[in-house]
Parts: C-alpha cells; structure tokens; sequence
C-alpha cells in the first residue's frame, strides 16, 4: 500500500473501533435502562420516563424536520389529542388502559389525514405556523367538552389507575415499561423507516424537493405518510405522557412550551437530521434543567440562546459537528456512493479510467 | 491606451468542481472584446467572477487600476462595471421606468440618462409605464441594456444578449453597440452568435471548457482557427 | 341591531390586526422571511409605552416616537447582525432563530415587569363615542385605532412605489441575486425592510397597550393573528391584510356576540375556511 492508503485506512480504522465503541455503550445503555426497576428510585424512575417521552417526541420532530423538511410548531396538537383520547377511551368505552394507549394513537392519526390535507395548502416557514394555529384550534375545542372537564380539565378516575397491576410498585413497572416501548419503537422505527427505500426517498426530498420529483419520488405522498406517522407516534406518546400525570388540561395538552419549545431545543442541540442527535439532545436538556433547576426564566432564556447560537454557528448541532468531524455513527443510515473501477485487465486502476462500476451501499 | 480590465490566471470553482482554469484576459479603454465558446465553456461564470457574484478572493483581477478580487459586487459596480445578465433577470414588479432608474442607483455621472436611453432604444419610450415584462423579446432586452447603461458604466459586460431572439432583432440590438462604445462605454460581449461577435468586435477571445483557446482579432483568424478553437477539435483529450 | 354593532366592533378590530399583519407581510414580501417573534416584538413595543407613559411619566408624544424609533433602529440592527446570517435556501434556521427569540423575549419581559397583566390607561378616550348613523355609535379609540392602520397602510404603500428605495425593496423582494449588479447592499437592504416592519410594529404595540391588557404571554397570540389576517388576505397584497385583518375582527366579534367563549376560535375557524376554500387568500399577488 502506498503511503496516503496506509494512513486513510488506520484513519477508517480508528473510526470503525470508535463506532463499534459507541454502538456497545448505546446498547449497554439500553439494557441499563430495561432493567431500570431494579435500580431506580421512584423518583429516578418518574426522571426516566419523562426523558424517554421526550426522546421519543424528539424523534418525531427529528424525521418531520430533520428528514422531510416539515418545519412543524405544533405538534403539541397531536400530544394533546393522544392524552384526551386516551381519557376518553378510558373512561367512556371501558377499555383498559393498555389498550386505550395504542388506541388513542391511532385515532390521532385518524385526526391526523383531515388536519394535514388542511396544514399542506402552506408551505415552508406559513406552514410552520399553521401548525401553531391548528394546535390552538385543537386546544380550544378541547375546552369546549364539559364531558373531559373543559377549560379545568380533568383527572383520570382511581379505578382505572387501580386496575392497571394488583401493586403500586407493578403499576409504577408497568407504566415504565411502556414508556420504555415507545421510546425503543421511536428510534427503532425511524431507523429502519431511513433504512428503507422509504428513507432515501426522504433524504432525496430534503436534499432538494424539485430533483426529488423529476426523478419520480411522489413527495407529496411521502410527506403525507411521514405526518401521519408521526401524529401516530406523538399522540401514542401523549397518550402515556398524561396517564402519568393522570391529569390533563387544554393548556397542559396543548402546551407549545412544554412539547414543542423544549423538544425543538432538544433536537436542536443534538443535531437535526441524525437518529443520535435526540438522544444527545435529552442527555443535555435533562442535565441543563438539573443544573439550572433554581433559574426560573433565565433558564428558558439560556435555552432560547444556546438554540439561537447553534443555529448561527453551526446548525448541525453537537452530534452532526462530531460526525463531520469524525465519521462517528452509532444508527448508521447514510448511503455511501461506491466507486470502483477497473481497467481492461480485470485489476483495479486509478479512478480516471474509462470503466465504472457503482453501487449504493450502506456506510458501515 | 489605458488596460480597462486585466484578469490574470483566473480561477473560479462551483463548489468542488472547478469552472475557469487560469484565464489571461484584457481589455482596453474604448474597445469592444467578444468571448465566444459552446455552452458550458465558463463565458458567463467568467463575467459573474469580474462583477464579483462569484467568489474571487486570491485572484488578481485589475480593473482601472483597482484590484477587485474578493471585493463585493455592489463595490464592484461602484466603480464603474455594469452587466447585462444572461437571461435579461428585469424585475417584474417594476415598470419599465423604473427598472431603468433602479440601473442608476450607483449615481455615477456620465452621459446616459432616460433621455438618452429613449434615444437609443425609441420603442422604450410608449412603453415606459408598462411591467417590466411585460414586453416582447427583443424590447426586454433594450430595457436591461438600458438599465445597465444607466449607471454610466466605463465597461458593460453583455451575456448572451442575443438569446432567444429572431435574427433581424439580434441585429437591430447590436446596432446599439458602436453607439455605445462612441460616448465612452468599453464593451465586453459574451455570445454564442459567432458571426454577431466577430462583427461587432475588435479582439476575440474563444473559451473552451474553462480556458482561453483562441485570441486574435476578427480580421486575423480564419473561420477554420475558430471553429477548431470553439468545439476542441484537434486537441489533446 | 346587536349584530349589526357586533360587525362593526368586528371591523375596527380588524384595524388592530392590520397594523399586527403588516409588518410580517412586509418582511415575508421583502426576504421570504417569517418572524416568529414578531408578536412578541409587538408586546415589547407595548411594554416600552406602558413604562415611558405611564412609569416614567413622560409626554405621550414623546413616549410614542420612543418607542417607534428604539423599534426600528432594534429592528435594523437585529436583521443586519443577527437574522442576515440565517437567510438563505434552508427554512429551518430562520424559523428557529426567530423561535428562539420569542421564548428569550417572553422570558425576559416575564423577568422585568412579572406576569401581571398591563394596560395604558386611556382616561376619556376609553368610553368616548362617536356617533356615525342614527342610534348607532362606535367607540372613539377602535375608531382612531382603524384610521392609524389606514395610514400606515397608505404610508407604506407611498414609500414602496414612490421612492427610490421601495423601488430597491419590490425589486429585491422580485430578484435579489440581481440587486448587488444594480449597487444595492442586500444586508442594508434587508435591515431597512425589517426596520420599516418594526416602526409599523412600534406602532402596532402603542395601540394594543392602550386597547386591551397584555402580559408577557401575549405575543404568540398576536403572532397568531397577524399571521391570520395575512393568510386570509392574500400574500403579497398589504391592503389585503387590511381586508384579512377586518374579516379576521369581525369573525371574532360575531363569535363572541353567539358566545363570549367562543371569540378566538371563531377567528381561528375562519382563517381554517379560507384556508380549505381559497388558500392563496382573497386577493393574492404572489405565491407563498
């Protein structure tokens, strides 16, 4: 090998032992947290389940924003759509709860199709803000059923609570667990959702919409499913977010601060348009509010710079700035043009020759 | 004679790829210069580098004694370069009128004015009031030369000024070109119209595939010199 | 009767929510840009009058050209240094910086005048009346309310297709890669259409403090609002965020004269309608 081989291939080298590195420190974590019942605290676990909800509404925003290029506001609609139709199943149909959850989920993606054939007649930043207002509209009609409390909002009765597991600590297990699921299923999902062909369609899209059509990618179509999976996501995850709290409210459901703001910082901060940029985002938002737990609104005045100055100085955010620099992946979902070429005898040449051969692989 | 404008191993790169390798080009004061070359050759890329719309910083462009690499186009134009750009690029929510004035927000002095591009462009004038493209062809054009020579430029540079247009229009524009050139206006013209180019100019320069294949003036090259020049024929691949 | 002075209240309002509406649509004109802060930016307007008329008790005059000139020269230099950076191809930063802002601003004012709810308070002005046709009467605040945004509408309509520099505005907002050929700074440029919107937004605030009480919280609401009247209106076409303003109001009132309850959802189902029905708004002049 020559010199400027030997040294790009140590270079790729290090890179693939820092990759296997991390996938075993991300799959350590993973167990880690399956077995988290065994270890935390009830307060630790009350922690955990917040950062997995919000993991998991990061990766949503992450595939509408980072991927499709669907800069969305309000997607607090679809958190308190998930959380009002789990009360309602739950305490109008009988249902138990776990199946309530996944029921809510899918009925929000129902109301999903109808809310996003009306939000799509926008586009770009109007689009964004449309979202904001259909949220509102959500919210305002919410506070209209005196059935679910209106604008007072309503707790969800003991029984139903009760009937979950026999124990308090099984309840508290049980509840965990599906925090647990949800947040696996929403890395999960969008990871092999980018892997698919589905995924280079989207990448195709946010690389450049127009190249994307003229080459016969229905964006239009693809856009669509990608909101409605999403709804579906975030409303299974608003779903779960208020049978913890086992209250809701319009203004809790509907919360642009709460799932909205903090979610866009997290995805942000981590890096937009990667599958490990939430997860970093959630490890520092979670570690910033414990710090900054005291600061009242400077703390959410620190938020609003940090996300302003990433956006200004590199907005890639933590995990893309590592990326570039390092090739560092723990989901690995970018495709890597191979070319190899070979001269009339068979043996590969320098790449100026007449004959190529390419593929689309997968980076490893 | 004063050199108006002199570029110097001229490189200039879309990204990774690289457009101009190395162009030597001058003009001098009262001149009329023609770069001719097949589409893709890098003759517009070139005049978007000297208006500065193209990054240049590193470069050695020299215009009126002024370095002007690296430096902001709305600098540039300050000092006395004006482009008609390829595809004319008038400004549909402006009249006519108005897309001429906005050509005259450099406030340079000099001999051209409203009146005087009605002049040389008569059809303009019933039309002033009009979109601004809301014209024909031809008529659009005259409006962004006309823009262009509002700002009372030491050197225009025309891209393309003849596409899209009927043969008897090219030429009635052109006619437009000696005038310009006679109240003090050095000319550079980028044109695909090798016969228009070779008329109206008093040096050629041939662009292939972004370097400098052929320079002469009309009268000395012969037909064969050119087209070997502008389609690469007889070169080493 | 009632519904007819519902409308009329609905109309007046609709003056409010031009002077919101303007500013954005200017800016969205201009650069394609969208501030999400602009509500918020409004509220500090309101704060900025309520401290100089009212804390500081200074000539009102003088606490309205205060506010509308550290509005504007706030507006130049947040676009020159700040939002300049982000403009471009990708919609995503703009949308995030100004995102960013308005909680940073929301914050802050929450931080320096509490969450206590403000109004100026406007003595005889608040209950005079005028009386237009026979036994029916509107207030005299919405009224001079409306005329203001009528001239500021006028206003920046005159400075677009009178002056040299609303020619360099509609021809960047037509073609700005071509504008630096013609001697135009972009970045100056930019500042001066943000600097106009936010004179109009100065205004814009003056007017909501003396109307109704606000609060830190009262921006994204606005924000709303301005962004409702513009939809409906049409893009492009600023007497048609005076329309889209005045159908936005009178939605509202008429909601609010079936159910106190029900005014911003009405509001907001008309900008839903207009939306499914006719989503380039009533007189559009350009494409979003």
């Amino acid at each position: 090998m020559t010199g400027r081989n030997q040294i790009l291939s140590s270079a790729r080298n290090r890179v693939q032992v820092a990759n296997r590195v991390l996938a075993l420190l991300m799959l350590a974590a993973v167990v880690a947290l399956a077995l988290a019942p065994l270890w935390a605290g009830r307060a630790e676990m009350r922690l955990l389940m917040e950062v997995l909800s919000y993991l998991a509404l990061a990766q949503m925003w992450n595939l509408l924003a980072g991927y499709t290029g669907l800069v969305s506001v309000g997607q607090q609609a679809f958190v308190g759509l998930g959380g009002y139709l789990f009360f309602a199943l739950a305490m109008f149909t009988g249902m138990p709860v776990l199946l309530a959850i996944p029921a809510a989920a899918l009925a929000t993606a129902v109301l999903s199709i109808p809310t996003g054939w009306i939000a799509f007649r926008l586009h770009g930043a109007y689009f964004a803000i449309g979202t904001w207002v259909i949220a509102e509209v959500y919210r305002l009609i919410a506070a209209q059923f005196s059935a679910l409390g209106g604008g007072s909002g309503i707790s969800l009765p003991v029984d139903l609570v009760r009937a979950m597991a026999d124990t308090r600590a099984g309840r508290e297990q049980l509840t965990y667990y599906i925090a647990f699921a949800i947040a696996v299923l929403s890395v999960a999902g969008v990871w092999v959702l980018l892997r698919s062909r589905w995924g280079l369609a989207l990448t195709a899209i946010r690389d450049s919409q127009v190249a994307a059509e003229s080459i016969g990618v229905n964006t239009r179509r693809a856009k669509y499913v990608v909101y409605v999976l999403t709804a579906f996501m975030t409303g299974l995850t608003g779903a779960f977010i208020f049978l913890q709290k086992l209250r809701i409210t319009p203004d809790a459901a509907f919360s642009v601060n709460d799932w909205t703001a903090f979610v866009i910082f997290i995805v942000i901060i981590g890096g937009i348009g990667t599958i490990e940029g939430p997860i970093i985002g959630v490890i520092v938002f979670f570690t910033l509010r414990e710090i900054a737990a005291d600061w009242g609104t400077w703390y959410l005045i620190m938020m609003g710079a940090i996300a302003i100055a990433v956006m200004v100085v590199d907005k890639r955010g933590i995990w893309g700035a590592l990326k570039s620099r390092f090739g560092l992946t723990v989901f690995p979902v970018d495709r890597r043009l191979d070319v190899e070429t070979r001269g009339a005898s068979g043996a590969s040449q320098q790449p100026n020759q007449t004959h190529m051969k390419t593929g689309l692989q997968h980076a490893e | 004679m004063t050199r108006l404008l002199e570029t110097t191993g001229l490189e200039t790169f879309y990204g990774d790829f690289q457009a101009l390798f190395g162009i030597d080009l001058h003009i001098d004061a009262g001149e009329t210069v023609a770069i001719i070359g097949a589409n893709g050759a890098g003759k517009s890329t070139f005049l978007r580098a000297v208006t500065g719309l193209r990054p240049t910083a590193g470069q050695t462009i020299v215009f009126d004694s002024t370095s002007i690499a690296g430096m902001s186009a709305d600098r540039i134009h300050k000092l006395g370069i004006a482009m008609v750009p390829e595809g004319r690029r008038l400004f549909p929510s402006l009249s006519v009128e108005e897309n001429l004035l906005i050509g005259a927000s450099g406030k340079r002095p000099g001999p051209w004015s409203l009146e005087s591009v009605y002049e040389l462009f008569p059809d303009l004038a019933p039309k002033k009031s009009n979109g601004g493209t809301a014209l024909s062809g031809g008529q659009q054009q005259m409006v962004a030369i006309g823009r262009a020579l509002m700002s009372n430029p030491k050197l225009l540079l025309c891209d393309e000024i003849s596409l899209g247009l009927a043969p008897k229009i090219i030429r009635d524009i052109y006619k437009a070109v000696p005038l310009i050139q006679e109240r003090g206006t050095s000319i550079l013209v980028v044109e695909q119209d090798v016969g228009q180019a070779l008329a109206v100019s008093d040096r050629v320069y041939c662009f292939m595939e972004g370097r400098v294949s052929l320079t002469g003036t009309p009268a000395a090259l012969t037909r064969e010199d050119i087209a070997n020049a502008y389609f690469g024929v007889g070169e080493a691949a | 009767m009632v519904w007819l002075n519902a409308i009329m209240q609905g109309v007046l309002l609709g003056g409010l929510y031009a002077l919101f509406a303007a500013g954005l649509s200017l800016m969205f004109g201009v650069m394609r840009f969208v501030n999400i802060a602009h509500g918020d930016f409004i509220v500090v307007a309101a704060y900025m009058m309520l401290t100089f008329v009212v804390s500081l008790g200074w000539n009102p005059v003088l606490g309205v050209a205060l506010t509308v000139v550290l509005l504007g020269a706030a507006g130049y230099l947040n676009q020159r240094f700040v939002l300049n950076r982000v403009l471009g191809g990708d919609i995503l930063p703009p949308i995030l910086v100004t995102f960013g802002m308005s909680i940073i601003i929301q914050n802050g004012l929450l931080e320096v005048f509490s969450a206590d709810s403000r109004k100026i308070p406007t003595g005889w002005l608040e209950t005079a009346s005028v009386e237009i046709v026979d036994g029916m009467a509107i207030g005299l605040l919405p009224f001079l309310m409306f005329l203001t945004a009528i001239a500021v509408i006028w206003a920046l309509q005159l400075v677009f297709y009178r002056t040299s520099l609303g020619r360099l505005l509609r021809a960047t907002s037509d073609d700005p890669e071509i504008v630096p050929l013609m001697g135009g700074n972009n970045a100056h440029i930019f500042a001066v259409a943000t600097m106009l919107a936010s004179f109009v937004v100065g205004i814009a605030g003056i007017w909501l403090a003396m109307k109704t009480n606000f609060d830190p919280a009262t921006g994204p609401g606005r924000l709303l609002f301005a962004f409702e009247a513009v939809i409906i209106g049409g893009l492009g076409n600023i007497w048609g965020t005076l329309l889209g303003g005045i159908i936005l109001g009178v939605a509202q009132t008429v909601g609010a004269q079936i159910d106190a309850g029900y005014q911003i959802l009405a509001g907001h189902l008309a900008f839903l309608a207009v939306l499914v029905f006719r989503p380039t708004g009533l007189l559009p002049k350009m494409a979003g």
